[in-house]
This record gives C-alpha cells, structure tokens and sequence, in this order.
C-alpha cells in the first residue's frame, strides 16, 4: 500500500509547473537532491524542454543560491549541498541536452592551477557555465601551465577560466597569461579568474580579463564577454 | 583588550602586536620566555582564519585604535589568505607584519615548508591551536558535524594530515590524530616550535625604544 502523504507534505507531481519550479528553487536552496530528481522528472514527463527545466528550475534556482552566498546569508556548507543537489538535476539532463544536439553558447577550459588541489569554487563554476549552455572541458586540479596549452590547443575554447584558493598558488595564473603573451596566444581566448583570494586588482594586474567573485557571476561574465567578442567581429 | 606581559605601566610600554586570536597562546610564550617586557600583545578574533577577507579591516582599525599609545605596532599576522590586501593596508599605515603566507609557514620555516608542500600537495595542516579547536574551527565551519556526506567534497583531494605541534603535547597529539582519522587523510607529525613567529617577535623585543627627548639647558 502507497504511504499517506504528511499533511504539510509537499506532492510535487500535484503542484503546477510554475509552483513545481519555485519549489525546487526552495529544495536547491535546502540542498534536497532526492527531490531536485523528482522534480526534475516531473517536468520533463510534462513535456518540458531539458534546456528549460535546466534554465527555468535548476540554474534560476543556483542563482538564488549564489546571491545568498555572496549577501552571507548562506554558507560554504549550503552552497555545497546546493551544488550536489544541481548535479543530481544534471545528470539527468545531461544526456537529454546532448541528443537534442543543441549548439553550445561557446566552449571554456577550466581548471585549479599548479600547486593547488582546492576544486570546489572551479567544479561550481562549470556546472554553472554548462548550465548557461557552454561546452566545459574541466581539467582538475594543480594544472600546469603545458596542460593548460595543450588544452587550449586540443578544444579552441572561446575562454580560459582559473581558479586558485591559496595566496600562494594565485601567482601561478600569471605564468600562465604570460606564457600566452610569450607565444602570442593572449588574443585568441578571453580569461577568466576566480578564487577566494583573488580581487579585480589582482585580475587587471595579471592581465586577466575579468575577476569572477563566484559562480554565477563567472556564468553571467562568460556569456557577456562571448557575446561581445562576436559582436565585435 | 591588550594581554599585559608585566606590571610596566602603559605610557612606558614601547611596542604593541595586534594578532590572529590563534596565536595568542604562542605569543605570550614566546614574550614571556624572553622577557620581552616592553611588548604587548593585542589579538582579534581567531574565527577570521576562515573568513580572511575580515582581516585587513580589523587589523586596520585596531592599529589605529592603538598607535598612538606606543612607539610601535607590529602585526602579527602573515599573509592569512588576504591575497595581498593584509600588506596593502600594512603598507598604508607604515606597519610591518610576520612573514610569509600563513602560520604554517611562519611556525616551520618558509623554506622547509616549501619542501613540505611540495611532497606532498595534497596536505592539510593544523597548528596547536587549529587541533585544540578542531571541531569547532574545521568540523562546526565546513559543516560536517550537520553533513558528514559533504567530508569527501571538501577532503577528496587531499592525502595527508600534518600536525605541526607548537609545543610536546601529547594530549594535541591524539586528538590532531583523530583529526586526521576523522577527515580520512594519513598522519603524520612534526615538532616545528615557534618557527619565525618566535624570532621575528624576539627581533622586535629588541628594537631600541625612541629616546626621550634632550633637556633642553
């Protein structure tokens, strides 16, 4: 026999599709996985584009999230719970997103530079930049500056995003940009940088060409500067 | 609220230190064993070691609030993960800081840390303070206590646990231990004493005091 719901039990598959998404921006804001998943299957079995429950349920629902985290209302602990529950929505989307062959928005190389192995701030950021519809290749942790350019050279990415949590390791993204510079590369990719250390200052001074705070603002500056290049050309 | 060192009354009083919280223990130490007498010592939250963009401000503000009481401040702070903002304010108020980028530096040495984190990057570190305090400090802030699951979302990337012990306590020793069992992660254990967080506090014990003005005949 099926369990009686709870009275103040939310049915998901009772509610309508624009109370089912506020909702799961509530269950992504509580860090629900279990329910993101159902929620997530809900909408696709309404007939929803996975692109929309990706933008409408999943990725409006970290946005909210991102702010919260940056206004301190949040914390590391939430947003990471947050994170894995977005990833459970993901894994189901994923594949669905790739059959319906839909261009990416642009491609990003991503990943936590030399001598670093903190992945939590990067690994956000592409699901966020996958969740804006870039195509993400993500190369881990301590990366040097040989396989950032072979990365580079392999995927011709519109953007190359870096990530670094020590004071100590931040200094590497600049040996990076230069070694750009060096080969006459700089212009080919627009970079992105982020980590709990950085600032704007250090970004300009390394020649970056923006300083993301968090995710969501990597996803939204990703977007503009892709967009303003095409424009551009 | 400044630790006297002795019974010296303020307006003879020549240097003060305004310091993390998490070395407060290891400063007044490091005063009394070498009767530096003429330092005092005045230390902020150690809860900004997690929240570092908290520090260049605080100590800003506290330097302020105490320099004209003595003839000299001192910060007792590396670089604390402020990304340089800690030396910026440092360089505006004409103060200088501990070296380095973080305690773990300071207490073992910048070279042989070097060595240390280049053997193994995947390391975590806790000083005395950091396994005296590690349930509230690492456990309670990143969540775990609430969130187990979350452990390897953190820790993952991480191999090993190096408790780099301050004093010989064996009571630290266990308990950096269970640290490392708790967060899966090998341990191991160094005896670094104060490090440079002792000579650079000694060295400044023996900056000489500004004179007093001559008589004038």
């Amino acid at each position: 026999m099926a369990e009686e719901p709870l009275d103040d039990e939310v049915v998901l598959a009772e509610l309508s599709d624009e109370d089912l998404t506020a909702q799961m921006h509530d269950d992504l804001y509580d860090g629900l996985a279990d329910e993101i998943v159902e929620g997530t299957e809900i909408l696709l079995e309404r007939g929803w584009d996975p692109s929309r429950v990706l933008n409408e349920a999943l990725v409006a629902g970290m946005r909210i999230v991102g702010i919260d985290f940056r206004d301190g209302i949040l914390f590391v602990p939430e947003v990471l719970l947050a994170a894995n529950a977005m990833k459970a929505g993901m894994a189901i989307l994923r594949p669905l997103l790739a059959e319906t062959g839909a261009e990416p928005i642009g491609k990003v190389v991503i990943g936590t530079v030399k001598g670093d192995i903190h992945d939590i701030g990067k690994n956000l950021v592409g699901m966020m930049l996958e969740g804006a519809g870039f195509e993400v290749f993500d190369l881990g942790i301590n990366t040097d500056v040989e396989q950032f350019l072979a990365a580079l050279d392999e995927h011709k990415p519109d953007l190359l995003g870096m990530s670094a949590l020590l004071t100590t390791t931040m200094p590497y993204m600049k040996v990076v940009i230069d070694t750009l510079i060096e080969k006459s590369l700089r212009e080919e990719y627009m970079i992105i940088v982020g980590g709990a250390p950085l600032n704007e200052e250090f970004s300009e001074a390394i020649g970056a060409d923006a300083y993301c705070r968090d995710a969501a603002v990597a996803s939204e500056t990703a977007e503009r500067l892709v967009a303003e290049r095409r424009a551009a050309v | 609220m400044p630790v006297r060192t002795d019974a010296m009354p303020a307006s003879k009083r020549r240097v003060l230190v305004v310091a993390c919280g998490a070395l407060a223990r290891e400063l007044l130490e490091v005063v009394r064993a070498n009767g530096l007498s003429g330092i005092d010592v005045e230390c902020l939250p150690a809860s900004y070691h997690n929240t570092p963009d908290l520090i260049p401000d605080a100590v800003a503000a506290r330097v302020l609030a105490s320099r004209d009481r003595y003839d000299k401040v001192y910060v007792g702070y590396a670089d604390c993960g402020t990304g340089g903002r800690l030396d910026a304010v440092c360089e505006e108020l004409g103060v200088e800081r501990l070296p380095g980028a973080h305690c773990y530096q300071f207490f073992t040495g910048a070279e042989a840390f070097t060595e240390l984190q280049d053997a193994e990057i995947g390391t975590f570190y806790l000083t005395d303070y950091l396994a005296r305090h590690f349930d509230r400090l690492v456990i309670g802030f990143l969540g775990l206590d609430r969130h187990p699951e979350l452990r390897d979302d953190y820790f993952g990337n991480y191999t090993r646990l190096v408790y780099l012990a301050q004093v010989d306590d064996p009571e630290l020793v266990v308990r950096a231990e269970a640290a490392a069992d708790r967060l899966g992660l090998r341990f191991e254990h160094r005896r670094t004493g104060y490090g440079e967080l002792a000579t650079s506090i000694v060295a400044l014990g023996a900056t000489r005091p500004t004179p007093d003005p001559l008589p004038i005949a």
